[in-house]
């Protein structure tokens, strides 16, 4: 990779950077560290800063803070409501805030599922085997195929690249019924294929990562063609490290995504049907239900936003270990 | 403009056939669950089908009936450009804004920041807290607040009056913009490298502005395309919100778009053959809004 470092790109140049990140160091300048202000010093992230006013950087930081305080009202209230008790619950208007917490609508959800058809775990299961082959299989085949129509030359390519585009503009409500004609043709109602193989082909996926994908050099790759890599090879060992960022924010796409599944119109066999299903049986008795309703709302809300956090400190992580950091 | 391998034999797919191989699960899967579907809606489009039938073709009578028979479809037209015209832009704007001004903070900062502003596309209905915000009676937040202020002496309703009724699908739209769109931004921003803005800064880019017209952007197409797509079909395919928030149909349509008429004939009427034929009309709309945004951002940065 020490070529690569050599070609450093002119500013405004057109071609990506993303091949720079390998082993370049950033030359070591003089950041003028003694009188820097704390404001940025917090504002360290893009390298050299000497274009930066500390006024700026001053209305930047308030800026964040006044969005992210209305951006956080509804987790807040989510988290809050499910350890309100009833009372707190139904108050109109609603308190934002918990008065008297409490943790009795998590203790409800037990007698509740003692009574399930099926076991909690078995929902469980369904679930993380769900989100598990359908994250694991749409990076897979949407990174399989999306760098070949990223990075190569061949017959038919810009006509693929072109449907793609197009199928992201189709409302999903009428294709609806011509899609369950087509799963039920195949035999898949009834059995995980059902909701698992369309996600393998979700355009959305394939789109972020071809996009990405063109932006690595082609010089680098070529140089991995020389040392004897296959494409296939070129693809895991150069190319996916090099967007690592798409990839990660496809699994937290692709996670929320399946996490949500219902198994709808698909999955009538109890014992198929996501934890998700399950829960919605038990919100669906609404005022009835709105305690535990609370609880399961925070439990399906907490899932996606752990992985999130972890997939995004990873975002930072692989930057940090690429030789960005001061 | 786009660096692509050359290889030996571009024209001849056997040369190619490795290519083809990898792509090949991919576009089976494709093909079967999604352009399969879509060229049989677009084909339902001409024909009357009430999903229990048999289709019955009737050429262009659907698209007839769409535009000169329709009030409802009218104003669904009206109301959709009203909202995606606003909710577009300014939408994408704000999510390139805010992974913009996130990108310039230390790694900790910056995630703790995606995190907070993309909760709220995690959960699901997180906007429903809307509801409470411009509740209609006196006692909603917004509501209650007026009136001990004595701004107001009887309460807004939010839900009856159609300016205010626009008015809050688009503010709750646009604070849900920050989605997978923002997302891609920010994860795009990390893929610049940096010694582009030091050598940028050697060769005389003084602010932050310079800094992003000339390098920036330019590092950002890719993203800003599919960041772009999202907008466009997000914004003129809006319905999820006017209906949760003002019901479905929103009282005097004056909330009623495209998704909405699409899926009241889709899946309430079951004239799934109509319904089809607004699918048509909003697809030929997005995809001249998209030719006209890759234009635009192919300016950018030049």
């Amino acid at each position: 990779m020490a070529q690569t470092a050599q070609q450093a790109p002119k500013p405004g140049s057109m071609s990506g950077p993303t091949q720079l990140k390998f082993g370049a160091t950033p030359p070591k300048k003089d950041r003028h560290k003694g009188s820097r202000s704390w404001l940025s010093r917090i504002l360290g992230g893009t390298g050299a800063r000497s274009n930066r006013t500390v006024w700026g950087n001053f209305m930047m930081i308030l800026f964040l803070c006044v969005m992210a305080s209305l951006f956080l009202i509804p987790v807040v209230m989510i988290i809050n409501n499910a350890f309100k008790p009833l009372h707190e619950l139904l108050i109109i208007p609603p308190h934002i805030f918990v008065r008297n917490p409490t943790l009795r609508n998590f203790q409800d959800l037990g007698p509740i599922f003692a009574n399930t058809l099926v076991p909690f775990s078995r929902y469980l299961f369904n679930s993380l085997f769900i989100v598990a082959l359908g994250c694991i299989g749409q990076i897979f085949f949407a990174s399989m195929a999306a760098y070949p129509l990223a990075k190569y030359e061949f017959p038919g390519v810009h006509l693929i690249n072109r449907l793609i585009v197009l199928s992201l503009m189709f409302s999903g409500a009428v294709t609806a019924i011509p899609n369950f004609v087509i799963v039920s043709a195949l035999g898949f109602i009834d059995t995980y294929f059902a909701v698992i193989i369309p996600v393998f082909a979700q355009t959305l996926g394939l789109y972020l990562m071809r996009n990405f994908m063109g932006q690595v050099y082609s010089s680098v790759i070529e140089s991995a063609a020389i040392d004897g890599a296959g494409e296939f090879r070129t693809l895991w060992t150069v190319v996916m490290p090099a967007v690592k960022p798409a990839w990660i924010t496809l699994i937290i796409f692709s996670f929320q995504s399946m996490w949500g599944v219902t198994g709808g119109a698909f999955l009538y066999n109890e014992a198929l049907k996501p934890l998700n299903a399950a829960l919605g049986q038990i919100t669906a008795a609404g005022l009835a239900r709105i305690g535990v309703g609370s609880a399961i709302g925070l439990i399906m809300f907490m899932v996606p936003l752990v992985i999130f956090i972890i997939m995004q400190s990873n975002v930072v992580e692989t930057m940090n270990s690429s030789g960005m950091k001061d | 403009m786009e660096d692509r391998i050359r290889s030996n034999n571009p024209r001849s797919f056997r040369a190619n056939k490795n290519l083809y191989f990898m792509m090949a699960p991919f576009l089976i899967i494709f093909f079967t669950f999604t352009i399969l579907p879509v060229l049989t809606s677009i084909f339902f489009s001409f024909t009357n089908w009430n999903v229990l039938q048999p289709p019955i073709f009737l050429g262009l009578e659907n698209y007839r009936r769409l535009f000169l028979d329709d009030p409802q479809f009218m104003q669904a037209i009206r109301n959709t450009f009203h909202f995606a015209v606003i909710i577009g832009p300014v939408g994408y704007l704000l999510s390139f804004l805010m992974a913009w001004v996130i990108n310039e903070l230390t790694p900790k900062l910056r995630a703790f920041f995606t995190i907070v502003f993309y909760a709220p596309s995690i959960g699901g209905g997180t906007f429903m807290v809307f509801g409470f915000l411009f509740s209609p009676d006196p006692h909603g937040w917004f509501n209650a607040f007026l009136l001990n202020l004595g701004v107001i002496d009887s309460p807004i309703l939010f839900n009856q009056d159609p300016v205010w009724m626009r008015t809050v699908v688009i503010i709750v739209s646009l604070w849900m913009s920050l989605g997978f769109g923002f997302l891609s931004f920010v994860a795009g921003l990390q893929t610049i490298d940096r010694t582009q803005y030091e050598a940028g800064a050697i060769d005389g880019i003084r602010s932050r502005w310079q800094e992003l017209w000339y390098i920036t952007l330019p590092n950002m197409k890719p993203q800003m395309m599919f960041g772009a797509i999202l907008s466009i079909t997000g914004s003129l395919g809006i319905g999820a919100v006017p209906a949760a928030l003002m019901g479905m149909p929103s009282p005097g349509y004056a909330t009623h778009t495209l998704d909405n008429h699409l899926n009241d004939f889709g899946s309430i009427r079951m004239e799934m053959g109509y319904a089809s034929a607004i699918a048509v009309f909003m697809f030929v709309l997005m995809i001249g809004a998209n030719a006209l945004v890759q234009k635009f951002i192919r300016i950018v940065g030049t």
